[in-house]
């Protein structure tokens, strides 16, 4: 884009600068609660909630991590998140892939169809509580079916995978493939997904991350708390707690004060388990970072 | 089959009987394609088409012993009801301003963001700026709530104490109904405006340099650049991406309001979806928050139809 040995004139110059603060001024408000959330959740809670703590860490402590990693609800929310994510991605890849590859093929009659049926839903669906009803009907609430099977795929990923194959796999692939006898089965397994990682790759981000940050359905279809995922518990620490800590009434001076400091530790607590949970997935991102960015671009080719 | 096969031998052309044994020949060939698009099928069929075929209740008294086909009619009783409640006005407005409001903020920041973004030196510090800004897409709804609640909450939260610092009283943020849409907009603005440059930032990518060297060459500035190249190349991904939201006007992102909804707030916060979970799902009202839910995307669908249609007359990048 740069074009070198051109003069910049002064109104580029000022343009430039303009620029620059717009972008650093972006960057800061991006940045700014993120570092604010790390420093506060090694802080004391004393300097956190005065104010007094508000870039770097004040009054050091780990206490917050230490009541998150004896919380056994925490504990079992991450094991439960786990699992959820491991299999919800395990199949949602083995929807999508094979799917995406049959309506990436010219040659597949009914191509148009199964298309046309996908995207209507898009654009229209039953709603919640059809949905809810259906999947009590289907005997799967307080199951891990609840949780996986009823967002097992998602349109816009199919299409994203169909794009992929049909811009990155070559034809000749395939006519070569079948001259030679070779079945669509083995063509798929032995050719075409191992020249596929890099969209199997993106599918498994964007349906893992998904799967790992969603609270709904689980609040829905979950009434055993032993189940929960790691967003519930949270919803109850984050969200819930908060809301009740609001509607305080009169009171001593004595109570006061323990209600006051139990206050301290429960934001302390707050900013920990916000950055355990969220770790996971900020820690790897920027090096996956490549792969979320392809994804968006391969879709956005042909919507 | 071989009865539908002799009829068109008796009728038809040969020439469409010879295109009807390709076409079978391929089908044939081609028969375990059908067993890989099986599953996604069987997906969207069964929940996705279900539900459709669940809808009904919303013109049924639904009675969960009876099951859906057994429930009696009552017509369109739900939706009179419904309409003629004192707060369907309110969640109506309240939905409708939120996401106009949303539209208004959060559509035109990521598209000036990737125009600065795209006048920045490739190196290290635009990877920087990048990697920042799109991390916040991938922070949950959840933990979304909980930041925005405790960085409002009133004495204690960071927000409140950078107010106060400045000079003014802080408002109470998360119980003042006057305060919530613009918590929700401006907390979304901050969660995804940076991952929303992704998709011009791969259209700026396309624009031909010869274009740019060409403008260099005739005197134009950067800004002329920006104004007259850069932005006409964005249009037709703007226009899609607009569709797509006018789509979408009454599904608001329901998970943060309802995170974010308490007692105090609700006069601005209830929106239709969050009155649908608690109607149906709280309080187990299935066939009238059913009915409500069914307006709901009908409208949807009617406003996506209808944006799409007036696009498509005006300019060439409609959806269909």
């Amino acid at each position: 884009m740069m074009i070198s040995g051109v003069k910049e004139t002064g109104r580029d110059k000022a343009f430039l600068i303009f620029n620059y603060i717009y972008v650093i001024l972006a960057l800061v408000i991006v940045a700014y609660p993120v570092i604010y959330m790390i420093s506060a959740s090694i802080s004391d809670p004393k300097y956190v909630g005065s104010g007094e703590m508000w870039l770097w860490p004040k009054g050091f402590t780990l206490k917050g991590y230490q009541i998150v990693f004896e919380n056994s609800k925490i504990w079992t929310g991450y094991a439960n998140t786990i699992y959820y994510t491991l299999l919800g991605t395990a199949i949602n890849l083995f929807v999508t892939m094979p799917a995406a590859y049959a309506l990436s093929r010219k040659d597949f009659v009914g191509r148009n169809f199964f298309m046309a049926m996908f995207m209507v839903t898009m654009f229209f669906g039953g709603g919640l509580v059809p949905t809810y009803l259906l999947v009590k009907n289907l005997g799967m609430v307080n199951t891990v079916w609840s949780i996986v099977l009823p967002s097992a795929a998602s349109i816009w990923n199919i299409i994203v995978a169909r794009t992929f194959f049909q811009s990155s796999i070559p034809k000749e692939l395939q006519d070569a493939a079948q001259i030679d006898g070779c079945t669509n089965m083995r063509l798929f397994i032995k050719i075409i997904l191992p020249l596929s990682m890099p969209i199997i790759a993106v599918m498994a981000l964007f349906y893992g991350v998904g799967n790992w940050n969603s609270y709904f359905s689980a609040l829905i279809y979950l009434n055993d708390e032993a189940k929960y995922p790691l967003q519930m518990v949270l919803r109850q620490i984050l969200v819930l707690q908060e809301m009740s800590a609001q509607g305080g009434g009169a009171m001593d001076a004595a109570s006061a004060a323990a209600l006051n400091n139990k206050a301290e530790v429960a934001s302390l607590v707050k900013y920990a388990v916000i950055i355990v949970s969220t770790l996971p997935i900020i820690a790897v991102y920027p090096f996956l970072q490549r792969y979320f960015v392809q994804g968006v671009m391969i879709g956005s080719v042909k919507g | 089959m071989q009865d539908t096969q002799s009829i068109l031998t008796g009728s038809a052309l040969p020439k469409m009987k010879k295109e009807k044994n390709k076409v079978w020949k391929r089908v044939i060939q081609n028969w375990e394609l059908y067993l890989f698009i099986a599953p996604a099928f069987l997906y969207f069929l069964i929940f996705s088409y279900g539900p459709m075929y669940g809808i009904q209740i919303a013109f049924k008294n639904f009675i969960p012993t009876k099951g859906i086909t057994g429930s009696p009619w009552v017509g369109f009783d739900h939706f009179v009801r419904f309409f003629d409640s004192y707060y369907f006005w309110d969640l109506l407005w309240n939905t409708l301003s939120i996401s106009l409001y949303d539209l208004a903020i959060g559509f035109p920041i990521p598209i000036i963001l990737a125009l600065a973004f795209n006048e920045v030196k490739d190196g290290f510090f635009k990877r920087l700026v990048q990697t920042v800004t799109y991390a916040p897409h991938f922070i949950s709804v959840v933990v979304m709530a909980g930041m925005i609640i405790t960085f409002l909450s009133p004495s204690t939260g960071i927000v409140i104490h950078i107010i106060e610092w400045l000079g003014f009283d802080a408002p109470q943020f998360l119980t003042d109904p006057a305060w919530f849409k613009t918590m929700y907009v401006f907390s979304g603005v901050w969660q995804s405006a940076g991952w929303g440059t992704i998709i011009y930032l791969a259209a700026l990518s396309g624009v031909d340099p010869q274009l740019h060297e060409a403008a260099i060459i005739d005197g134009a500035s950067r800004f002329q650049r920006v104004r007259h190249i850069n932005i006409p190349t964005i249009v037709p991904t703007m226009t899609i991406l607009l569709i797509l939201n006018m789509g979408s006007l009454l599904g608001v992102g329901f998970e943060k309001i309802l995170l974010l909804q308490n007692p105090l707030n609700m006069g601005a916060s209830d929106v239709i979806s969050t009155f649908v979970y608690r109607a149906g799902l709280v309080d187990a009202q299935y066939s009238f928050s059913t009915a409500v839910g069914l307006f709901n995307s009908v409208v949807n669908a009617v406003l996506l139809i209808t944006v799409n249609q007036v696009v498509r007359r005006t300019s060439e990048n409609s959806l269909w």
